[in-house]
């Protein structure tokens, strides 16, 4: 590779790197500043997350206060936040006292293995019958599909969530509808957040085979005699590819919103159930580092899907330099 | 073939990045069962002030007192103690033998170092008048600056919790939850999951249960459906409309028990609606607590006029059911200034329209529907009232900055098996952000003062506390609680606490 090459792929890399330091500050303030948006008493909330409505009152809050030095000025603790991030410290969670960078390794990991199970699920959903749709477009395959995809996107993944728990869990008995132990905990949350995506990916899949299938340049490739398989392998898959690679970047927007209904409706101990939960306690450290995950993981994906991208189509790559 | 390899290429790149899961592997013994308690009730930490319902429940952790089925203090890791004269010094002298889950002994040093973290943190124990927690070779002493009778009840709470000294680390916070109960811990992943194995070295009977398995789904369809597949073995806190259900399948037993939790309405006495006594009593006569008992919380036995129920025989006042009365509601309303306007709700002689606002919160579920149905009949009185669903927060900070006008909340009290505890702080001089707001009855206090102290009968003083919170209502009853479990047919020995400060694992069995 020529050093005109890898300053191709170079060049995306170090902006995406800049972009992750950006992402961080940002999310960081924006988390904190929306935090103190937001009506209500930081310490009162804290105290009812803490000890539970019960013993949630007036003297814990107090406490809780006083423990966390929340009568600081607002800016004294984002910049206190802003240097524990520059040495690698999240602090730690405001509600169970342990360190926001632990809670989150283990919160990740079990967000990561239900998205690892979901996306390709959706893509073994979506994109055979993306596929089949494509190549006959307006077909009976096509209609089908798109009915399906309009019904699976316009369904919010809380009521498709319910109902696969009302049919796997409570009619067939089949599923149970909580929990994360084996992989039959898997199955619905999973599923929930596959359809969802699937009904994208397919449409996405339908139209780049569609467009791909009917071009010239398809033709052309029979016409001067390759065989199928060269047809297919050199100018088919490259071609249809780019669009459902890139899809890959913007599915991941899909999955953060429906990972955070998903792991509240069936008790997933992940890093949205924790956002969810964390927004509600006001507890600041837990929803910035949990933000700034997600933000650094977004940009990490979208680094992938460019590098992607450049392999799989060059002109793209030139067109930047 | 041009079909095949898209398909697999999308599945390449959608697995680019292999998922890595932080689920610590379990180390499952062969054929041991895991019993698998589901419940609503999260959990934050290993701090037992946060955590504590959890690791008494499950039978990690021991306080040094229990209570019995009527609250009175039973022996746990205290096997007697005794009280001076003047109510001031108290003596718990501690079982001996016992054994920390990391085999280091139990002694009064230790016992009385927990204590001391526990009064200083936001439990129960911190609101009691203490001077001084000292050890001696076999007991621990209380001494207190004034008498406060319900102290063993207090020291029956979870976060008056018994751990080891390498359970703390050097500021004193609480590390890893190495108690004394017949089950340690074998994995604790909060806020969701905690599994606990049998401790062989336990001072009591060796319970017949070897593993079990505490798991949160807080919605309650999702706990029901738990309990019906065969997911759950012992599933707490069913929602009423679910009971119904699960009755009729044939792999569960259904308990229920009626726990000292009420439903009930706190008034701002301070402000011009409800400063009047008459006021407050057309309020609750304008309730129909049969129809919100039975249609909201599925027995009509649960509607209260008062803040106890029967179960809890010495605060409780015999009395017919609860009426609603809308005339002599009308009446009183009237007596006390307020008259229908020109849109029919009440104004008064300063042309202030009777229009407040409720708040509630959604940890317990069936507040909300409440109330929306109290919205409804006091509309019928001509009250304007709005609800706004939030945070339980909410309540003890519009208490403390004056802007509460109405809340309608779920108090529990229990959460000390003597009531006495939480009346104190709910019902004193200057109100509780948990009770009355802006009122306070000399004979109250004086009724509270004399439970507090040693001597004498306390069931007078009781019957008479609850005789003035019926009549002066600063808040309003509405429907007491019931705990609903769900027991596989699997197993035998379960009983319910109706303190909820324990399940009793330790007395479980598998029958099969």
């Amino acid at each position: 590779m020529g050093r005109r090459s890898l300053g191709r792929f170079l060049r995306p890399v170090l902006m995406r790197l800049t972009q992750a330091l950006l992402v961080a500050l940002i999310v960081g303030a924006l988390g904190f500043a929306l935090m103190a948006a937001l009506p209500g008493d930081q310490a009162f909330r804290l105290a009812a997350a803490r000890y539970g409505p019960d013993m949630g009152d007036a003297a814990a809050a107090a406490l809780v206060r006083q423990e966390l030095g929340l009568d600081r000025p607002w800016a004294v603790q984002f910049l206190d936040w802003v240097g524990r991030l520059m040495r690698l410290d999240l602090g730690h969670s405001l509600v169970t006292g342990e360190p926001v960078l632990e809670e989150l390794t283990m919160q990740l990991g079990y967000t990561l293995a239900l998205a690892g199970v979901a996306l390709p699920l959706s893509a073994l959903l979506g994109l055979p019958l993306g596929l089949l749709a494509g190549l006959r477009p307006g077909g009976p395959m096509d209609r089908i599909t798109l009915g399906l995809s309009v019904l699976l996107r316009a369904i919010p993944a809380y009521a498709l969530g319910l109902f696969l728990v009302t049919v796997f869990s409570i009619h067939l008995g089949w599923l149970p509808p909580a929990g994360f132990e084996g992989w039959r905990e898997f199955v619905l949350p999973a599923l929930t957040l596959a359809l969802g995506l699937a009904a994208l990916s397919a449409r996405v899949a339908r139209d780049s085979v569609a467009v791909v299938a009917a071009s010239p340049f398809m033709a052309f490739a029979r016409w001067k005699g390759l065989p199928e398989r060269a047809v297919v392998l050199r100018h088919g898959l490259r071609n249809a590819a780019i669009p459902v690679v890139a899809l890959l970047g913007l599915q991941l927007i899909g999955l953060v919103e429906g990972l955070i209904i998903v792991e509240s409706l069936f008790s997933w101990p992940g890093i949205g159930h924790a956002l969810v939960h964390a927004i509600f306690a006001r507890d600041v450290p837990v929803v910035q580092g949990t933000a700034l995950a997600l933000g650094l993981i977004f940009v990490l994906v979208n680094a992938f899907v460019d590098l992607a991208c450049a392999l799989a189509d060059p002109r793209r790559a030139r067109a930047a330099t | 073939m041009f079909r095949r390899s898209l398909g697999a290429l999308g599945a390449a790149t959608l697995v680019a990045r292999p998922a890595r899961s932080h689920a610590p592997a379990t180390t499952r013994r062969p054929g041991e069962r895991v019993l698998r308690v589901v419940a609503p009730f999260e959990f934050a930490g290993p701090d037992p002030a946060r955590s504590g319902h959890v690791f008494a429940r499950m039978g990690v952790g021991e306080m040094l007192l229990g209570a019995d089925p009527e609250g009175r203090p039973v022996p746990m890791l205290a096997e007697c103690w005794s009280t001076s004269p003047n109510g001031l010094l108290h003596r718990f002298v501690l079982r001996p033998g016992v054994r920390f889950h990391d085999g280091s002994p139990l002694t009064a040093e230790a016992a009385a170092e927990s204590l001391r973290h526990a009064h200083a943190a936001a439990s129960p124990f911190s609101r009691v008048p203490v001077a001084a927690i000292e050890a001696t070779s076999d007991a621990v002493l209380i001494r207190l600056s004034r008498p406060f009778a319900p102290l063993p009840a207090v020291l029956a709470n979870y976060a008056s919790m018994i751990l080891a000294p390498a359970a703390y680390d050097e500021a004193g916070r609480v590390r890893a939850v190495i108690g004394t109960g017949p089950f340690r811990v074998e994995r604790f992943s909060p806020p969701l999951q905690l599994d606990v194995e049998r401790f062989e070295g336990w001072w009591g009977p060796r319970p017949a249960i070897g593993r079990a398995s505490y798991l949160v789904v807080s919605q309650g369809e999702a706990r029901a459906t738990m309990a019906e597949s065969g997911h759950a073995d012992l599933t707490m806190a069913l929602q009423p409309v679910t009971v119904a259900r699960l009755r009729r399948s044939p792999r569960l037993e259904v308990l229920t028990v009626p726990v000292p939790r009420t439903r009930i309405l706190k008034l701002n006495a301070a402000s011009p609606y409800f400063a009047d006594q008459r006021v407050r009593q057309a309020l609750s006569l304008a309730i129909d607590r049969q129809g919100i008992a039975a249609a909201l919380v599925r027995n009509p036995a649960m509607a209260a006029d008062q803040l106890f129920p029967p179960t809890l025989q010495d605060w409780h006042l015999p009395a017919p059911p609860p009426r609603r009365d809308l005339e002599r509601a009308r009446t009183l309303l009237a007596e006390a200034g307020w008259r229908p306007g020109q849109d029919g709700i009440l104004v008064d002689a300063g042309r202030r329209r009777f229009a407040c606002r409720c708040i509630t919160y959604i940890n317990w579920p069936e507040l909300p529907p409440i109330a929306t149905a109290l919205q409804a009949q006091f509309r019928e009185l001509g009250i304007d009232m709005s609800v706004a669903i939030g945070n339980s927060s909410d309540i003890p900070r519009g208490h403390r900055d004056g802007t509460l006008e109405m809340a309608l909340m779920a108090r529990n009290y229990a959460l000390v098996p003597d009531p006495l505890a939480t009346l104190l702080q709910d019902f004193q001089p200057g109100g509780g952000d948990w009770g009355a707001m802006g009122w306070s009855d000399p004979a109250l206090d004086a009724a509270l003062h004399a439970l507090s102290a040693p001597a004498g009968d306390p069931t007078a003083a009781r019957r008479q506390a609850a005789g003035i919170l019926r009549e002066a209502l600063p808040v309003i009853p509405i429907a007491w609680s019931e705990l609903g479990v769900a027991v596989s047919r699997d197993l035998a020995g379960v009983t319910v606490d109706p303190f909820e400060t324990s399940y009793r694992l330790h007395d479980i069995a598998w029958l099969r």
